[in-house]
């Protein structure tokens, strides 16, 4: 990707330091310790109060259930980056489907046309974009970005018309659309992966394939 | 011919179109250039597979070029 102009987006977002790979990696780690900071003192409470009395244990249960459903919901978040918006007319989400794929390898239309997500290989690792976020794969985690076009006054932008705009700012500078985009999630991939619609499973299974035949 | 579009909730609508041949398409889409500019789009050719660059003049020599609107986290 060409880092020969830096996003004009990023002036609205001044305070952020520019997204590198290593700012990258320390976001990650801070969500591992994030999720490791809820789950291991429910953990711990259910332990603590089964061993103390066996009568606890509906209250046991339901440190446990804390413990897997508050990083569940973390995920969950992360993974409604991916979501379909409402569809514009079929006319022109047609002539933005029609430039989108002008845009893309075969590989890729094919891949959105099954999924709504757009392939994307970046040094950051692997962007899956769709209409209001991307996700970034890497060989064992996922990071979800929230990050959309603003729409024009008079109109809704198609579906393709949102992917498009996203992939253009994504190619032309990777590390500041990271800069722009808000990190919802960061976490293991099977923990977005089950977040997921059905349809867009196939595409984080594509380039997950693709991450782990690199590595 | 050359072109620039905008995408927009038509898809996308072309502003203009130019040939080096013809000076006065040339200083259409030079003013359509600016005029979208100043309504805030941003302008991006593509360069090959994977890679687009962010363009503050209109580029002649490109076959197309393509306005985009601002982009924000969610």
């Amino acid at each position: 990707m060409s880092a020969a102009g830096a996003l004009p987006e990023l002036a609205s977002v001044y305070w952020r330091p520019r997204m590198t790979a290593e700012r990258l990696r320390r976001r990650e780690r801070l969500w591992t310790l994030t999720t490791v900071a809820h789950v291991v003192p429910f953990v711990v409470i259910a332990v603590v109060m089964v061993l103390l009395s066996p009568v606890a244990l509906p209250v046991s249960l339901a440190a446990l259930a804390h413990a897997w459903l508050i990083p569940a919901l973390y995920a969950r978040r992360g993974a409604t980056v991916t979501r379909s918006l409402t569809p514009a007319e079929d006319g022109p989400e047609r002539v933005s489907l029609g430039l989108l794929g002008d845009l893309v390898d075969h590989d890729a239309r094919d891949l959105h046309a099954r999924t709504g997500l757009v392939p994307e290989p970046g040094r950051l690792g692997t962007w899956l974009v769709g209409e209001a976020g991307a996700l970034l794969v890497g060989e064992r985690r996922v990071s979800c970005w929230c990050v959309r076009a603003t729409d024009p006054e008079d109109a809704r932008l198609p579906s393709g018309d949102r992917v498009a705009h996203l992939l253009l700012a994504l190619r032309s500078d990777e590390e500041g659309f990271a800069t722009v985009a808000n990190l919802a999630f960061s976490g293991a991939r099977w923990r977005v992966r089950r977040r997921l619609p059905k349809r867009q499973r196939a595409a984080l299974d594509a380039v997950a394939a693709r991450s782990t035949l690199c590595a | 011919m050359s072109r620039l579009i905008r995408m927009d909730g038509s898809g996308h609508t072309t502003l203009a179109e130019w040939t080096a041949e013809d000076p006065a398409s040339v200083e259409a889409a030079v003013a359509a250039f600016r005029a979208e500019l100043e309504q805030g789009s941003i302008a991006m050719v593509t360069r090959g597979p994977g890679h687009a660059e962010h363009v503050r003049e209109l580029p002649l020599d490109e076959q197309l070029v393509i306005m985009r609107r601002p982009i924000a986290g969610g």
